[in-house]
């Protein structure tokens, strides 16, 4: 009987990511709830972190290794995980939805004849039918889904759902198998890395700048104040399409989809699109000098004012907090 | 070598979305509808690719008449030929993905084109499903495409940087803002249009394996509070951010 669900973890460059931790909490989490056997699995070559894995409620984890899946491989990937999800006749497999489990979901749902509802931000079991609640048109509306498969695949939005640390449990294991002949038809063969910064779609707290900040030079004041909070720095399109920030950094309906906990937007007038990437942010900030700006009406807490004279203070006094 | 170009017809992303009746779908009065912003990419990519090595551009989308409008746009840039895999009823990308690999089956394209994401259902799947039913290499989320003989080399936006991709052809390639600047149509261009061919046919039937139970509006978000008008507010919303949203 297919009474198992999977949780697939995901690696860069030998450590496993944040995101990971989520899908293991929501596999646990839906295990117990699905009355399921709940099973975790990572492709990668080495993995530094593998063992914080075993503290988030699920107690078999499985790492299949071999030195050519250290880099992404979709063609290789997706074999593999299909391979282990057929062995195991799993009947819920849960990925995140990054571009890594974004590419790889709707492949193995082919394989082994899922359906697939990506970017999940909520679960519901009701009348024992699993229902998943997922954003559309940008998150101007929400839509619940069924599946009509019998096997389901889901992908979680990252930072949404909390990764819960249980106590561990003195059967929890680690496996690692070797894999051989890995199917690299399609392969990494270069990871270029945005210079040493933090991505909007990884980040806690994201300080975006729009066409209010006036010019590429100023933006040294998002820069500083995303710096002292740990954070990231995003950008409006018309920042972007101005040529003052590169692309990656663009949040926004054509941009990047981010729900950190702290979203600072400063000199953003808040256009339909671009609330449309960040609306799902649990605290807002906006700093703009204009108090119509549609932007207010989404922040928890607005300042009107000039955020070229703003930004500096704002940053001084969280330094000083921070110290 | 035929190459396809997949694209969606979808509400302009200004639009205010109004649930509707049925409280599955979207009300569709006063709903501009246009090609998907990431298809323009997918036609751009196509045009320029055969202009480098010669081949039909076909355009392929599944859906119902209205769809006629973003296929004539596609035409109007410069591809070749339209089909229009009919459907009134709604699908879910699972089996828009089985009509369209039918279809390119049939048009025998090797190398096919598609947005990395419609902006409807935000899906960013129907690439991937399609390129398996076909047995085809994928690259999603494309920003920048070298072919030569079988060869393809992409680099692909994933958090944090590129990947550098290698695969060989036959493989459907999903596009992304920054591979190219989609061209405008000409005057000439809409005209030409006017006569290139839109083949209708009924789209090959499927079952959908998920389904829409019900569509509803996120819960309205609290007004905020404008903390003041200048500077003097600075501390008021540090301590809030530390004492009472604890996010620093
Ligand atoms: C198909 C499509 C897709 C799109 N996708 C995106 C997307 O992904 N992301 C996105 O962001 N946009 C997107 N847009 C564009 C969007 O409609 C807006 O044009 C854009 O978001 C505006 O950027 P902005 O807020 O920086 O600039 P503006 O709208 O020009 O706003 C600048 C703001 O700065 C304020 N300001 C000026 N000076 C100061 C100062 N000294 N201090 C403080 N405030 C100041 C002004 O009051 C104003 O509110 C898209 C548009 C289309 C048609
Ligand atoms: N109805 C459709 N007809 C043709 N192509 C489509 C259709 N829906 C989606 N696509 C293609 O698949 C891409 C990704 O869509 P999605 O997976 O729905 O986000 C789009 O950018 C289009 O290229």
């Amino acid at each position: 009987m297919a009474n198992k669900i999977l949780g697939i973890l995901e690696q860069r460059e030998g450590k496993l990511k944040k995101v990971s931790f989520e899908v293991l909490s929501v596999v646990a989490d839906l295990a117990e709830k699905l009355n399921l056997e709940s099973e975790a699995l990572v492709v990668g070559n080495e993995i530094q972190n593998i063992d914080e894995t075993l503290n988030y409620g699920v107690n078999k984890i499985t790492h299949l290794k071999n030195e050519n899946l250290s880099a992404y491989s979709s063609s290789g990937y997706t074999d593999i995980i299909s391979e282990y999800a057929k062995e195991l006749n799993a009947k819920y497999l849960v990925f995140a939805n990054t571009a890594l489990g974004k590419d790889l979901a709707p492949r193995i749902s082919v394989r082994i004849n899922g359906g697939c509802i990506v970017d999940c931000i909520h679960f519901e079991i009701s009348n024992g039918e699993f229902i998943a609640t997922r954003p559309v048109y940008a998150g101007k509306a929400l839509v619940d889904v069924k599946f009509r498969s019998d096997i389901n695949i889901i992908t979680l939005r990252p930072n949404v759902f909390k990764p819960l640390k249980k106590d561990k449990s003195s059967s929890a294991i680690i496996t690692v198998k070797d894999i051989q002949n890995v199917n690299l038809k399609t392969r990494t063969i270069e990871f270029k890395k945005s210079e040493g910064k933090l991505d909007v779609a990884e980040a806690d707290i994201i300080v975006s700048g729009g066409r209010g900040l006036k010019g590429p030079e100023n933006f040294y004041l998002v820069e500083n104040l995303a710096e002292v909070l740990g954070g990231a720095v995003g950008a409006s399109r018309a920042a972007v399409d101005a040529g003052w920030r590169p692309h990656n950094e663009q949040v926004g309906q054509t941009g990047k989809t981010v729900s950190p906990s702290l979203y600072i937007a400063c000199g953003i007038s808040g256009a339909i699109q671009h609330l449309a990437g960040m609306s799902s942010s649990k605290y807002i900030v906006a700093i703009n000098k204009d108090k119509e700006a549609p932007i207010f009406n989404i922040a928890d807490y607005g300042i009107v004012g000039d955020a070229l004279e703003i930004l500096p203070k704002l940053t001084d006094e969280i330094k000083q907090l921070k110290s | 070598m035929n190459i396809a170009v997949c694209v969606s017809h979808v509400p302009d992303t200004a639009t205010r979305i109004v649930i509707g009746k049925d409280e599955k779908s979207i009300d569709q009065a006063g709903v501009t509808y246009i090609i998907n912003p990431y298809d323009e990419f997918a036609v751009e990519e196509a045009l320029k690719t055969k202009e480098k090595f010669g081949g039909e551009v076909i355009v392929i989308s599944v859906g119902n008449d209205s769809s006629k409008e973003t296929i004539r746009k596609a035409l109007a840039m410069g591809a070749d030929r339209g089909i229009l895999l009919k459907d009134e009823n709604p699908r879910d990308s699972f089996s828009i993905a089985k009509a369209l690999a039918d279809e390119i089956k049939i048009q025998n394209c090797e190398l096919v084109f598609m947005g990395k994401q419609s902006v409807d259902y935000d899906n960013s799947i129907t690439g991937q499903i399609t390129s398996e039913l076909l047995g085809y290499s994928c690259i999603t989320i494309v920003v920048d495409l070298k072919i030569e003989n079988n060869k393809i080399i992409a680099e692909r936006e994933i958090e944090g940087g590129k990947e550098v991709v290698e695969s060989e052809l036959p493989a459907i390639i999903t596009t992304q803002k920054g591979l190219n600047e989609p061209r405008y149509a000409s005057l000439k261009g809409i005209m030409a249009a006017k006569k290139k061919v839109i083949e209708e046919k009924p789209a090959l039937q499927t079952d959908n394996l998920t389904e829409v139970l019900l569509m509803k509006k996120p819960a309205p978000k609290n007004p905020g509070r404008i903390l003041g008008t200048d500077s003097s507010a600075i501390p008021e919303l540090v301590k809030l951010l530390h004492e009472e949203a604890k996010v620093i």
